[in-house]
């Protein structure tokens, strides 16, 4: 479904990306680990079309998206849930969701949409009148993925939903985007929880300095030297 | 008595016109945190295009207010097109500069091609006595302008708070970024921001014509006001635009009336300077 094959992202001249591959299958939970700096989020914010790539293509549903601007992709089917959440803070959660869902023009797929969304983080109907930047931390975060799903995406980009979040909160933000794959949504998942992240997604890549190192099944990437050593302090 | 009551009237009516006048720097600057100094000229384009519209075709001045706001909203999406958005990637410093140059651009521009004569409108339906109302004194063509300000002011109020469009432009102030991952068109959002600032105060400068002078450097004058009216409502905020325009309005006219006419400029500025000072971020600012 998307298909990134050796690009390279660079920031005002200076290569980050220097050569990153990767392939998301329809249904897929797919994690990208990798060290603070290694081109987690700028690789995911390629694919959402707002930085391009200076050597490389991208695809998606077998179309040229390298060039496309991030309106035409969200229209494509990607959407992609910042890292730090950016919820829009003075406006209410329920605007908030319909913001998420503006590609839309028809008002029964939005009301669907933001009855999915209430459904899966009932704490976000309760407080649906209130600010969005009154929300505690996980709810914001809650919210934040919300906002991603009320588009009906093909495919839902996370850029680390458990950052800054409390133990507890990490399991139960992990706990809702299994359930998001169990409901056949695909999912390219960026994480710092390393060992959660690779063994609920079906495949893992390993980034270091703007490079993919090492793909394979989750559970198998747990196991190579490279992981254990860097991440899991074994 | 009677001409306190006549003040407070005037003084009001003249206060919605300024919330007008002041309503598109605050779509501006709430969109994307750059004033428009070309602002006072935008007006001064929407008054001759209402001028020379209704001479040119001998029309009623108050049919104009359409001309105007096509020709304003042209010119500040033109603006935003063909200048502001290149200046955005520049620093600070070019931002001012860049919309003060285009300001004595189009200043200079009007003063070679109408010269710097005063014109004034001389019939239309707004363009008779005041009303006598007992003792007190309605001037009619304030009257008339401060109605269809207030109505225009409404209209956008509406649009902003009350439609998906409105709902985009927000979520472009609020975080462009994020804006744009929600698959808004926020280069289109800012274009139409300058629109939108362009045909409201072209349309204030229709009403203006038709009991102020035009000519070239008239804008100066009233964007003066402009600046006092949004950093008094808090830049960017729409309703602050309005209840500063009131207290505004109220400030010049009872200036003009207790302490003399020469002295309303320096009112106006002493609390606009009263203002920074004692709440820099306005009434309604956050
Ligand atoms: N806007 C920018 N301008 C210049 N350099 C940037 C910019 N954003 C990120 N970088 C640099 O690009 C590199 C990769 O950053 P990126 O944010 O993609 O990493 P990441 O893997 O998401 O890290 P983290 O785990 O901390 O979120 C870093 O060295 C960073 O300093
Ligand atoms: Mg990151």
């Amino acid at each position: 479904m998307l298909k990134v094959e050796n690009i390279e992202v660079r920031y005002s001249g200076v290569p980050v990306i220097h050569d990153v591959s990767l392939d998301v299958n329809e249904g897929e939970l797919i994690s990208v680990v990798g060290a603070n700096g290694s081109g987690k989020t700028t690789l995911l914010k390629t694919i959402s079309g707002t930085l391009h790539p200076t050597k490389g293509s991208i695809q998606f549903d077998n179309e040229d998206i390298t060039r496309s601007s991030t309106v035409d992709i969200v229209r494509k089917g990607i959407t992609y849930v910042p890292e730090e959440r950016r919820i829009f803070g003075p406006l209410s959660v329920e605007e908030n969701l319909r913001l998420g869902a503006y590609i839309l023009n028809d008002n029964e797929a939005i009301e669907t949409s933001i009855e999915y969304v209430y459904g899966l983080f009932p704490i976000l109907k309760d407080r649906r009148k209130q600010k969005g930047g009154t929300l505690s931390g996980g709810e914001q975060q809650m919210l934040a993925i919300g906002r991603g799903l009320m588009a009906s995406p093909k495919l839902l980009m996370l850029d680390e939903p458990s950052l800054g979040l409390m133990p507890k909160l990490v399991d139960e933000m992990l706990d809702a985007v299994a359930t998001l794959k169990g409901e056949g949504i695909t999912i390219l998942l960026v994480e710092q929880n390393v060992r959660e992240a690779l063994e609920m997604a079906d495949r893992g890549y390993v980034l270091q300095t703007g490079r993919t190192i090492y793909n394979g099944r989750g559970r198998e990437l747990l196991k190579t030297d490279i992981i254990k050593k860097a991440f899991l302090g074994i | 008595m009677e001409t306190l009551l006549s003040t407070t009237i005037s003084g009001l009516l003249m206060g919605m016109l300024f919330a007008l006048v002041a309503l598109g720097l605050a779509i501006i600057f709430g969109v994307m945190d750059i004033v428009n100094f070309a602002h006072g000229e935008f007006l001064m384009v929407g008054m001759y295009a209402a001028f020379l519209t209704a001479t040119g075709l001998s029309m009623e001045p108050l049919l104009t207010l359409p001309v105007s706001a096509v020709i304003c909203f042209i010119l500040g999406m033109g603006s935003y097109y063909l200048l502001v958005r290149y200046l955005l990637k520049g620093p600070m410093l070019a931002q001012l500069l860049g919309t003060f140059g285009l300001m004595i651009f189009i200043r200079y521009l009007a003063m070679a091609i109408f010269g710097p004569d005063y014109k004034t409108l001389e019939q239309g339906l707004l363009i008779r006595p005041s009303i006598n109302w007992g003792p007190v004194m309605i001037s009619y063509p304030k009257l008339g302008a401060a109605v269809i300000s207030v109505t225009a002011f409404g209209a956008v109020y509406w649009l902003i708070n009350r439609t998906r469009l409105g709902m985009a432009l927000k979520a472009t102030a609020l975080d462009v970024e994020a804006a744009g991952y929600m698959g808004i068109n926020t280069e289109k959002m800012r274009g139409l921001a300058w629109g939108l600032g362009g045909a409201t105060v072209g349309i204030a400068g229709a009403l203006l014509t038709n009991f102020y002078y035009v000519f070239p450097t008239v804008g100066l004058l009233f964007v003066m006001i402009a600046f006092a009216t949004v950093a008094l409502g808090g830049f960017g905020s729409i309703k602050g635009a309005f209840i500063a325009g009131l207290i505004i309005g109220l400030i010049w006219d009872f200036g003009g009336t207790y302490v003399g006419p020469e002295y309303k400029f320096a009112l106006i500025y002493l609390t606009y300077f009263l203002v920074i000072i004692l709440r820099p971020q306005g009434l309604f600012g956050w």
